[in-house]
């Protein structure tokens, strides 16, 4: 049941993409792994970053959400700072996951976290912090992490 | 009216008719002790005056009655409402079954208040499927003509196969029931159970029913589910949490189990639960490694930290805050100049205040030591119990055979078995709470009271030890000592529950229950 939507959601992305997101499928005949290249928001400051990101659909999908995972390091309180890079929020939790959820939106909600973090719903306590209270600490360190890891 | 309103109100007055009556947990024995009864502290006026200082009231509900309560109160609130059942039961879970609150609310804005738990205006007609030519589901972009599909009144329809996966997961996989929207994003608008009747397989209306009792008890404050696994009661208890730092509410479901309405953990009266939490979470932290930090390491004299000698070197220097001291006599390093293997340092200020504050700190853990090892040996002398308890059963069969007593005449030792069991659990937790006491007059009382049931419970645990065939000779005298041995439990309880409720008790720690 959910090949017919997932080829849907992936055909109409291919067809009209979204603004600064790629979208290609490691292996042709795995439909539930996505490789997705997003490139970083102008004016946040992830600007002039690319960053590659892995979205696995269960296979419950669209029952049960997607889970969203930044392979390139980011600086960025909601995406832990570690190998997964991994993120858990919003729709993306499971109890506020509906089945009508498309894929889109949640690609555009990653990449509206690209501009605005919400320190409040943070995985990474820490740099939430810095981000509420050091703005321009927080931008520094995002900044040099982009270069150093997300450089085009 | 009917008594329904006790139950909503919270209070259990003696008028209701379901539920079982619960009376005191010692049975007969306790008779004796009725005349120097004092009077219970807390609120209710129409306490029957026989009860013990350690004992609260409670009932305890099966599931079909705890299903007659909430159909019992979505009837009234529905007629008041003028709403159908389905729509009240829906309003009344999104409120937490506080309907005074929903009537009030309701009557002040309907329209919003209906909104605000997920239901529209007019929800009376009965749902149905449908097919819509032209139809496409927009979970599994099927959109095959035929196709079967269901919408709730906010009209997001969806085929038949998506509304049963989505529900079927709700339900089985997140075990979630009264609080289910509709599958559209951003729609907040609740399943009702008509929907579920007309969608769903029985199997997962039975597990649907399951959970909405469940959230009704899960709602309610003084409704609790027994935590004993499998059992289906619900016990209905009027303590509020700021009461437990002066009652230990232990109630004894109709499984028999026995637990505290407060924390729901295993009976561990006489200690408030507030106690029974620090002492488990200083218990895991620190018993496992103290009797091994008491034989090997020492304290610093400066900071305290505690220091394991890895090396033969005397020469100690702390790693945290760089003290050097001697190992032997505790002083300090530098006064030992360069005579250190005499160790002649004994008179030493340095040395006598670094031993002072070792005998200190070794005190304390001694202290927690002492009321450890006892309140363990209880807990493990209690499972030794119950291992001998299953035996028991045999050892009645062989009496049996072996006196020619009566199945009847045997049940002696199932009962003394049981006391020991409760005496134990009451022993136990006396010394997590003797721990946090603070001397006082009224403690020596105490520990008269524990070492009396102490010394009985380990008289008739010994009997347990006798060989079967002279149990039946042993019989009336195991009979005396169990009537002894809860005779002793229920004097100790009755005097620290009533010390706990007259604030009598001093503790080293803060016990007021915190949220």
């Amino acid at each position: 049941m959910s090949q017919k939507r997932i080829a849907k959601e992936f055909g109409d992305l291919q067809k009209t993409p979204l603004d600064g997101i790629k979208i290609i499928l490691p292996n042709e005949a795995d439909m539930l792994q996505w490789q997705i290249t997003m490139e970083g928001p102008k004016g946040s400051a992830y600007e002039g970053g690319n960053f590659v990101l892995s979205l696995s659909l269960p296979k419950e999908y669209p029952f049960k959400p997607p889970t969203l995972s930044f392979k390139t390091k980011i600086y960025h309180p909601n995406v832990t700072n570690d190998d997964k890079g991994s993120m858990c929020l919003g729709l993306l939790r499971p109890d506020e996951w509906k089945p009508s959820s498309k894929i889109d939106t949640v690609l555009e909600f990653a990449r509206g976290l690209l501009v605005d973090p919400q320190p409040d719903d943070a995985v990474e306590q820490g740099i939430a912090r810095e981000y509420r209270e050091n703005r321009k600490e927080f931008l520094k360190t995002a900044k040099a992490w982009v270069k150093q890891y997300a450089k085009k | 009216m009917d008594s329904d309103d006790d139950f909503m109100s919270g209070h259990s007055s003696g008028d209701e008719d379901f539920g079982l009556e619960v009376e005191s947990d010692d049975g007969s024995l306790g008779d004796d002790f009725d005349e120097d009864e004092p009077d219970v502290g807390f609120s209710q006026k129409d306490l029957k005056p026989a009860k013990k200082a350690y004992e609260v009231d409670y009932k305890i509900y099966s599931p079909s009655e705890i299903q007659a309560h909430q159909d019992k109160q979505i009837g009234e609130v529905s007629a008041v409402l003028g709403q159908p059942a389905e729509a009240t039961a829906i309003l009344l879970r999104h409120l937490r079954w506080n309907k005074e609150r929903l009537i009030d609310l309701y009557m002040d804005r309907p329209e919003h208040v209906l909104e605000e738990a997920g239901l529209g205006p007019n929800t009376t007609t009965n749902p149905q499927t449908r097919v819509i030519k032209g139809f496409a589901c927009d979970i599994c972009c099927e959109d095959s003509p035929g196709l079967e599909s269901y919408a709730l009144r906010c009209g997001h329809r969806y085929c038949v196969d998506c509304y049963r996966q989505y529900l079927a997961q709700k339900i089985k996989d997140e075990g979630e029931a009264a609080r289910i929207q509709c599958p559209t994003a951003g729609c907040n608008r609740i399943v009702d159970s008509k929907t579920l009747d007309l969608l769903v397989a029985s199997d997962l209306k039975n597990r649907y029913q399951v959970l909405l009792t469940r959230t009704y008890v899960d709602d309610k404050e003084h409704l609790k589910w027994c935590p004993a696994p499998n059992c289906e009661y619900a016990v209905d208890c009027v303590i509020k949490r700021k009461e437990l730092d002066k009652i230990v509410p232990t109630v004894c479901c109709a499984c028999k189990h026995r637990f505290c309405f407060g924390c729901t953990l295993n009976d561990h009266q006489p200690a408030a639960c507030s106690l029974v939490k620090m002492w488990v979470k200083k218990c895991e932290d620190d018993s496992e490694t103290a009797n091994w930090i008491n034989a090997n390491t020492k304290e610093c004299p400066k900071c305290s930290s505690t220091i394991e000698k890895n090396g033969g070197c005397n020469h100690m220097t702390c790693r945290k805050c760089k003290y050097e001291f001697c190992w032997i006599c505790m002083g300090l390093w530098s006064e030992h100049g360069t005579s250190w293997y005499n160790c002649n340092r004994f008179e030493e200020k340095s040395g006598s205040d670094g031993r002072d504050a070792q005998a200190r700190s070794r005190q304390s853990l001694e202290r927690y030591l002492h009321y450890y090892n006892r309140y363990a040996n209880h807990e493990q002398s209690a499972k030794l119990d119950k291992d001998l308890y299953q035996k028991t059963q045999k050892k009645m069969m062989n009496l049996q055979t072996a006196s020619g007593m009566s199945w009847i005449e045997v049940q002696f030792l199932d009962t003394a078995s049981h006391a020991l069991q409760l005496c134990r659990q009451t022993l136990k937790w006396t010394y997590a709470f003797a721990y946090y006491l603070q001397r006082n007059n009224f403690t020596e009382i105490f520990e008269q009271n524990q070492k009396d049931l102490e010394m009985a419970v380990e008289n008739l645990s010994e009997m347990f030890e006798k060989p079967t065939t002279e149990l039946a000779d042993l019989r009336v005298d195991i009979l005396d000592k169990t009537s002894y041995c809860n005779k002793r439990r229920v004097i100790l309880l009755d005097d620290t529950a009533q010390n706990l409720k007259d604030g009598e008790w001093k503790f080293n720690v803060d016990i007021s229950s915190k949220a």
